[in-house]
């Protein structure tokens, strides 16, 4: 028994070596989001181009990723190939255009293609603010009841749809087709 | 005289530091001016990762900011605006975040670590003073004994070879 307690120093040692440890890999920078397992938030906004008017109801019936994105934003450019070719596998993908100027956006949506079902025109980001949405890109995964599943915040590139997003799409898919 | 000077001239500066930071909202009272700045210091920016949204210049924390000015006009609670940014960026934006069994560590994990060692403290002090000379040499009541007769047998058995 005495023995043991000697052991206790290393004991602790370790405990609290593998805790820091854990802490080196983890990104402060990553918020979970808060709205998770919850319905997408109601909005009334105008499109992009042309003058419909796009609700939350908009989104329901088919999983989605809702991608909030402008131009001002510089990563944005680095996801947007990545953005074409998913829309052209087939994944519905929706565009939150995030405080930022309409003719830009459309500029934009014209020279590097249009990955998006719905372009949702978000000028003053009252919609960013309500998706507590604090840098773009930021990619929500909705489903098809409108619950938002998952939230991903920054450049979506091959790999990591690879490994993290596409089982987590392919999901909310599967569930809709039962 | 010239410390004091130098002393005053270094306050103002200070002084219109302090004052750049701030916005220029217009408040109704000085009640209202010292909630918002209550609020602002206490949220957390969500874009940085340790600025209130008070100092940052991130233009999330424009627009929190410009919010919670429009909350506060509009005669919302300070309970009703914090839950507001909650309720979209989660506990982060918390600089007191609540009691809760994911923050329980947090809250009296210190306290708890201070009481746990004033208690090991009184034991070992205890055991000390009961145990006498024994805790000394860290020897038990049995192995004591032993050591006593040992010592007793030393003289014969060095006689021996």
């Amino acid at each position: 028994m005495r023995r043991l307690i000697l052991l206790l120093p290393l004991v602790i040692f370790l405990g609290v070596a593998v805790f820091l440890y854990r802490g080196l890999f983890l990104d402060p920078s990553e918020l979970p989001s808060a709205l998770i397992d919850k319905p997408f938030p109601a909005f009334s906004l105008p499109a992009v181009e042309g003058d419909q008017l796009i609700t939350q109801e908009n989104l329901l019936g088919k999983p989605s990723l809702v991608n909030v994105w402008a131009t001002w934003c510089v990563a944005c450019k680095v996801e947007h190939p990545v953005l074409n070719k998913l829309a052209a596998l087939g994944v519905t993908i929706h565009g939150v255009n995030y405080k930022d100027d309409n003719a830009a956006a459309q500029k934009w949506l014209g020279e590097f293609h249009d990955p998006y079902q719905l372009n949702i025109s978000d000028p003053k980001g009252t919609l960013g603010l309500d998706l507590g949405v604090y840098g773009a890109p930021e990619t929500f995964f909705v489903d098809a009841k409108g619950i938002i599943r998952h939230k991903f915040v920054g450049v979506i590139d091959e790999a990591i749809w690879r490994e993290k997003l596409a089982p987590l799409y392919q999901q909310m898919v599967d569930e809709a087709d039962q | 005289m010239m410390r004091l000077l130098s002393g005053l001239v270094l306050l103002l500066a200070l002084g219109g530091v302090a004052q750049a930071a701030i916005d220029t909202y217009e408040f109704a009272s000085e009640a209202e001016r010292a909630r918002y700045r209550q609020l602002t210091e206490e949220l957390r920016c969500p874009k940085c990762q340790n600025q209130n949204i008070a100092d940052s210049d991130a233009p999330i924390a424009m627009d929190l900011r410009a919010e919670i000015y429009r909350k506060l006009e509009a005669g919302e609670s300070n309970a009703q605006i914090i839950d507001y940014l909650v309720a979209r960026y989660g506990d982060f934006v918390l600089y007191k975040p609540p009691v809760s069994g994911r923050t329980l560590l947090l809250w009296y994990g210190p306290a708890a670590l201070l009481v746990g060692g004033f208690v090991l403290l009184g034991v070992i002090v205890l055991r000390r003073r009961k145990g006498g000379g024994v805790a000394a040499t860290g020897l038990s009541s049995d192995e004591q004994q032993r050591l006593a007769q040992l010592l007793e047998q030393a003289p014969e058995d060095k006689k021996a070879p």
